[in-house]
């Protein structure tokens, strides 16, 4: 005899379970906690490498950085100033998971910290799907990529709470249309918080090191 | 994109709840999956041939059944289904939509003996 069992089960809820484990963990420790998202190359660890020498005086800092391979990036927010820098090699994975970070935060003495950094796998498409835990998801887009980015990964532009837009030295010889792909974000993420960036030059980086401090303070 | 771990999960609610219900063997597996979920489910189907085998689910059937997009625009609470190339509300032209409908991704139910 056949019988139905009525279920509706998420099928990615171990690792939202486990999100919202590490999330609890990182309130208890009263620290402010970012995904950083974003293609190879749009500038993730720049930005840390960056963020880290106007942050590290005002507060105490961790990153940890998701990679295939290699501790290169690690090493690079070690070198810049970070008070913890963890790497961890996902052996093939395209994205961090909760287990992942949950295994990272178990390195950390979290309560030393105030601002956890979290840099993702360079990919647009699967970090989007995987919740990690921690408060803010932040999606870093870059002039050169082009400016038809939210229209082909909508499942990441609609699921971060901030957006960077990196490189905008390079404007000027670049083809970015700014008008269209703010179009694009504003009708997936209408109202996200956008920061214009270069961590080359360091224009616009103040707008963003003073977002990260208010929400450190909270 | 994460086809086996998926098929992995998938396959771990279905025994939870076929062992619960002292299940001999699981005949059928729904599964809702919504349009903007990522998920292949031909990929699906392959993976679980392989690792269902000598389980009570080996042999199970995958049924998948598909939930559309809806969008419901911000501005004049109009409902429609997102194209392509266009992002804004095909009615008033506004941006700024509202996912209704096409994240799913969930077991429904299964089917014992």
């Amino acid at each position: 005899m056949t019988e139905r069992i009525s279920i509706v089960e998420n099928i990615l809820s171990a690792n939202d379970r486990l999100a919202e484990e590490n999330r609890a963990r990182i309130d208890m420790a009263h620290v402010f906690s970012i995904n950083l998202m974003a293609s190879p190359g749009a500038g993730k660890t720049s930005l840390i490498e960056q963020t880290l020498p106007l942050l590290k005086d005002k507060m105490r800092i961790a990153v940890v950085d998701g990679d295939i391979a290699t501790s290169l990036d690690a090493d690079r927010a070690a070198a810049a100033g970070a008070q913890a820098s963890i790497q961890v090699n996902t052996g093939g994975e395209c994205h961090l998971d909760a287990v992942m970070l949950h295994g990272a935060l178990n390195q950390l003495d979290l309560p030393q910290f105030d601002l956890l950094m979290v840099e993702n796998v360079g990919n647009l498409v699967c970090p989007a799907e995987f919740r990690l835990g921690t408060h803010k998801s932040v999606l870093i887009a870059s002039v050169p990529e082009g400016a038809d980015k939210p229209y082909k990964y909508p499942g990441m532009y609609r699921g971060v709470d901030a957006l960077i837009i990196n490189k905008i030295d390079l404007l000027p010889y670049v083809n970015f249309d700014m008008d269209y792909f703010r179009r694009g974000v504003e009708a997936l993420n209408p109202g996200v918080i956008t920061f214009p960036l270069s961590c080359c030059t360091g224009e616009g980086m103040d707008a963003w090191i003073n977002w990260l401090i208010e929400n450190t303070k909270r | 994109m994460h086809e086996l771990p998926i098929t992995q999960s998938i396959l771990k609610i279905a025994l939870k709840h076929a062992n619960e219900a002292n299940a001999k063997r699981i005949e059928n597996i729904h599964i809702v999956m919504g349009e903007l979920s990522t998920n292949v489910d031909d990929s699906v189907q392959f993976y679980w041939d392989i690792i269902a085998k000598d389980t009570l689910a080996e042999g199970a059937k995958l049924h998948f059944r598909r939930v559309p997009a809806e969008l419901q625009c911000m501005a004049c609470f109009e409902k429609y289904h997102p194209n392509d190339d266009e992002l804004l509300c095909p009615m008033c032209g506004s941006v700024g939509a509202k996912i209704i409908a096409g994240e799913e991704f969930y077991v429904e139910a299964i089917d014992i003996d």
